[in-house]
């Protein structure tokens, strides 16, 4: 199997969407964002028809629409409480535009649709130098806000009274998320990647009992996920989506049961 | 001796449906428990985001001693039952000082020390959303204290807690007080345990305040009456 090429690519850049998503989502999962990080993947394919439209690369129409809602999401839900209904606002209007642009484009839709369910078999070089990259930033950034991301993800409260500037750790890490999800999304699917960020950390934090510990349980989550769902992908030439969703909800029933047992 | 840690001069918060105080000031010692008092919505939480600067007065102004630092455990929490950190890790989450994602060994021989002295060892795996009231008063407790405050701000810890626990919890707060130095501002509508604990009581009332010595004090009704 790792003979050819394409599922060198695969596995590579399958493995370091894992980590990123598998570290990411344990502080959307810590932080109650899995609906946002959920709306973030449509509002990508929004992008993407937007710079289809506009011409561009599909990436850059996905970067710039994540990016510039999630700091508006950002800005308008300072009290949690307003969060869902920001959501909403701001995705709605973003998915109604990408729907507009879709429809006056007249170009190639297909691509587009590509982008929500996408497919990490056939990636190239180019796209795997670009998840690593992805993977670097982001792996820098969290390192660098550690302990304040910590912090305001699991004791919004205790944060803020500490000093910790709230606002700002929280945009920087939206946008940092949009970040990870538009890029990843145009390679492996926005699909894949709403199910790798929600799923494992969702499971690591029934079963984990400090942060730390969570993220390996979530890493480790995505990566079997990734890895055993590309080698039956292979071997049956099934869509690979499939088999990642599937082991990953296991995975996170398997948790429940775990939980209830003890 | 004494040295005065706050000096509060004058301060005035106004809202724009209401005015709160005005002409506020008193002054609070190093080592003093003061106990806040007064009916709900009289301003006493919103006194207290003052002081921690998290809230601009419209008038008067605030002197900290140089270089205090303050612990606060806030009126609510969003802890739920699904909560999952382990209270050590949660407790730990205080820890702001370092930059690298694990603990120093200075780090995790502070966070021994004080889930020794608020007596949470034995339940320091337990995770907060599955903690009891009480178990969850000393963690917000600990999580505060774990950066060694010099000023300790309590806004109604005991409100969900039965007598027991309530004791249990300011013996500990008090035991910090006394021990190590800590200044202690507490709100609290509990007369019993102000009588008990606290040394000077500051009580806010529509439009004017009292504060003196919780010994000449004897009843809730002199309290009313001052
Ligand atoms: N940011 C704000 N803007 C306008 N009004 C406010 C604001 N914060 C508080 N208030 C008002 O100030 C009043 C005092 O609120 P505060 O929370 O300080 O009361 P409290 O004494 O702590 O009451 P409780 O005993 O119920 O905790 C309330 O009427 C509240 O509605
Ligand atoms: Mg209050």
């Amino acid at each position: 199997m790792f003979s050819f090429e394409f599922m060198q690519n695969a596995y590579i850049a399958g493995t370091f969407i894992a980590i990123i998503c598998g570290i990411m989502g344990v502080y959307v999962v810590g932080r109650n964002m899995s609906f946002l990080s959920h709306m973030l993947s449509e509002i990508g394919f929004s992008g993407a028809a937007f710079g289809i439209f506009m011409g561009w690369q599909a990436l850059t129409g996905m970067l710039l629409f994540t990016i510039v809602s999630s700091i508006l999401i950002g800005k308008m839900s300072v009290q949690a409480s307003r969060r869902e209904s920001a959501i909403s606002a701001v995705s709605s209007l973003f998915l109604g535009l990408g729907i507009l642009f879709l429809s006056i484009s007249n170009k190639n839709v297909s691509y587009a649709t590509n982008i929500l369910f996408g497919s990490v078999i056939g990636i190239g070089r180019d796209e795997v130098n670009q998840v690593l990259l992805l993977t670097i930033v982001s792996l820098v950034f969290i390192l660098f806000m550690y302990r304040p991301l910590k912090f305001d993800s699991f004791d919004h409260i205790g944060a803020s009274v500490k000093g910790i500037h709230t606002n700002f750790v929280s945009i920087l890490f939206l946008v940092v998320l949009a970040l990870s999800v538009s890029t990843a999304a145009q390679i492996v699917g926005s699909l894949l990647i709403f199910v790798l960020l929600t799923l494992p950390a969702a499971a690591a934090k029934i079963v984990a009992r400090t942060v730390s510990g969570m993220m390996l349980f979530s890493i480790g989550a995505a990566l079997i996920g990734v890895w055993l769902g590309l080698y039956l992908g292979y071997i049956t030439n099934w869509p690979v989506s499939f088999f990642i969703a599937s082991i990953e909800c296991i995975i996170y029933f398997g948790s429940m049961l775990f939980r209830q047992e003890n | 001796m004494t040295e005065t840690l706050i000096q509060v001069h004058n301060l005035a918060m106004d809202f724009p449906e209401q005015q709160l105080f005005n002409q506020l000031s008193f002054d609070v010692d190093r080592r003093e428990f003061l106990s806040i008092i007064g009916e709900n919505g009289v301003g006493k939480t919103t006194l207290i985001r003052i002081l921690l600067n998290q809230l601009k007065p419209t008038g008067g102004d605030i002197k900290f001693r140089k270089g205090t630092k303050i612990g606060y455990v806030p009126q609510f929490r969003n802890i739920d039952q699904d909560y999952p950190l382990s209270i050590r890790d949660f407790v730990a989450l205080n820890l702001q000082d370092g930059k690298a994602p694990w603990l120093t060994k200075s780090e995790r021989m502070r966070l021994d020390e004080i889930l020794e002295e608020t007596d949470l060892v034995d339940i320091q795996n337990t995770r907060m959303g599955r903690a009891s009231g009480g178990q969850k008063q000393k963690a917000y407790l600990a999580q505060a204290l774990v950066d060694q405050p010099d000023l300790l701000i309590l806004d109604e810890s005991t409100a969900s807690l039965d007598s027991v626990r309530k004791y249990e919890l300011f013996n500990l707060v008090q035991h910090f007080n006394q021990q190590h130095d800590l200044t202690v501002i507490s709100v609290t509508h509990d007369f019993d345990l102000m009588k008990q604990y606290s040394n000077r009581y500051l009580m806010l009332k529509k439009d004017h305040y009292a504060l003196g010595d919780v010994d000449d004090i004897n009843s809730e009704e002199d309290l009313l009456n001052v």
